[in-house]
């Protein structure tokens, strides 16, 4: 990490991680870390979901539109999944996400699948204070704000489209 | 009593979809006698003086075309707003960015940069560059300002219904101009068309197995085409479970798979980001290699999922170095 880098964020800037967490293993790891009083970067919000499984990509771009910065994505090791396979569908739209991200220009960085199972209170600690000093590096993720319509003052008759009114009666097409 | 007043317009589009609607064929008369065409650029010669000329909502509807980003389609859709009781989006480029939309993935002086300066064809030692102003003996010459990305139409004005498509079915238009002269439209904000995935339509339908596992994705160069059996199944990457029904699977009609040119259906929110998920799911492999191969196979993931899309994305367009392309130092 260098200095120049991080004199390029603006100032007090800290990442903010969206944290999507099966609550079988990572969600439960998490939960021990906290029991465990173990301290880690305070950078993630953490969802819990059923399954890394039930990860819709569309969440991921949710969350980069609402303004995170970075994506942790945590599901069971592999053949330990609560429903058998959920996290090898997660493992796959992670590949596909990340590429398609990549060709959109955001860093693979900041989309993170980690396997880490409800024992792991400590991998969670780790893999979250090295992805917090990731982003730090990388810096944060800046996204055009999506264009809004400029709605003009409303126009006697405009406001409602009902186009029938102007047909003359009987005029058919 | 006089007939509804209709408007055409084109912005940052190709004019397929003008050609849509003289493939209207002979129920284009049926409209021309049920209505007043009052401005369409580019077969009548009309004037936008005219249009300002107008008063407010004195079009009945307003068919829109094209991305906007230029300055001048950005006035042209106010103003045609102003002017129009209902707007319509017409095609992929003004209901989600099409074609035109994925320039977003460049900052705007990288394409000024590739088209004034650095294209095979142009010499250019100079480095001229258009402006918005330039002043000459006789007076100021103005051009249209290049804004810094491609916006939908409904990311510019208030958009009251879509027709989607590239170009939009001439059933749907046939149909939308139909529910507009009998008044049987849908709630503000609808799509023309059914609210169903592509498949559903798709003469192979019977032919999709019903579980996918792709070792590798084909583009249709690679292959010779099957002509009965669906297209995933010949590992193709067909769009038909992330798109929007309405074409009759033309393009499958056509032995080739569906680009998505009719955009997602209703419960769609982010048309790339359902599409990874669909693709994803059909990938074989529990390894990361395996994986890894197969997606691989997916050379222009970007230019596949969002193809007609990336303006009306979540992501919308990611901003790097100061903004203006320059790079990060």
């Amino acid at each position: 990490m260098s200095d120049q880098h991080l004199s390029n964020n603006p100032p007090g800037f800290e990442p903010k991680i969206v944290g999507f967490f099966c609550t079988w293993c990572t969600y439960t790891a998490a939960d021990l870390a906290g029991i465990s009083r173990m301290d880690y970067a305070p950078n993630v919000r953490i969802i819990r979901l059923m399954c890394s499984g039930r990860l819709d990509p569309q969440f991921v771009l949710s969350a980069f539109r609402e303004g995170a910065d970075g994506i942790l994505i945590g599901g069971c090791h592999p053949g330990d999944c609560h429903y058998q396979e959920g996290n090898y569908k997660a493992l796959r739209r992670h590949h596909l996400l990340t590429r398609l991200l990549r060709t959109m220009g955001i860093e693979p960085e900041r989309l993170r699948l980690e396997w880490i199972s409800a024992s792991e209170g400590d991998r969670v600690r780790d893999v979250i204070n090295d992805m917090t000093a990731d982003l730090r590096r990388l810096g944060p993720l800046r996204l055009e704000p999506v264009p809004k319509p400029d709605v003009p003052a409303p126009v006697e008759d405009a406001a409602c489209p009902n186009v029938a009114l102007n047909v003359a009666a009987g005029e058919k097409l | 009593m006089s007939k509804p007043k209709i408007g055409f317009y084109w912005c940052a589009s190709c004019g397929g979809c003008e050609e849509a609607v003289v493939d209207l064929a002979e129920e284009i008369l049926n409209v021309v006698e049920a209505v007043d065409l009052v401005f369409w650029p580019v077969a009548l010669d009309f004037k936008r003086s005219d249009v300002e000329a107008m008063a407010d909502g004195e079009m009945a509807a307003c068919f829109i075309n094209g991305a906007v980003r230029m300055s001048e389609q950005e006035e042209m859709a106010h103003l045609l707003r102003r002017k129009a009781q209902a707007v319509i989006a017409f095609g992929s480029c003004s209901h989600t960015g099409g074609i035109p939309g994925l320039a977003n993935l460049y900052e705007r002086e990288a394409i000024l940069r590739k088209v004034y300066d650095e294209s095979p064809s142009t010499i250019n030692p100079e480095g001229t560059r258009p402006q918005v102003q330039t002043s000459v003996p006789e007076g100021t010459l103005t051009l249209p300002g290049f804004d810094k990305s491609v916006r939908t139409l409904d990311q510019t004005v208030d958009v009251d219904f879509y027709l989607p498509g590239c170009p939009p079915p001439v059933k749907l238009i046939a149909g939308a101009v139909t529910a507009l002269l009998e008044g049987k439209l849908p709630p503000k904000g609808s799509v023309l068309a059914p609210n169903i995935a592509m498949c559903n339509e798709c003469p192979r339908k019977e032919s999709k197995p019903d579980q996918l596992l792709i070792t590798e994705f084909k583009r249709p160069h690679q292959i010779m085409i099957d002509p009965d059996k669906c297209l995933l199944e010949q590992g193709l990457l067909c769009m038909g479970p992330d798109t929007r029904s309405g074409c009759e699977a033309a393009c499958i009609g056509g032995n080739m798979p569906c680009t998505g040119c009719l955009g997602p259906t209703d419960g769609i929110r982010d048309y790339g980001g359902k599409a990874v998920s669909a693709f994803a799911s059909m990938t074989a492999g529990d390894e990361d290699e395996q994986i890894q191969a197969a997606m691989d196979s997916i050379v222009d993931p970007v230019g596949t999922f969002y193809r007609y899309s990336m303006p009306a994305s979540l992501l919308h367009r990611r901003i790097s170095g100061n903004g203006e392309g320059e790079p990060q130092s």
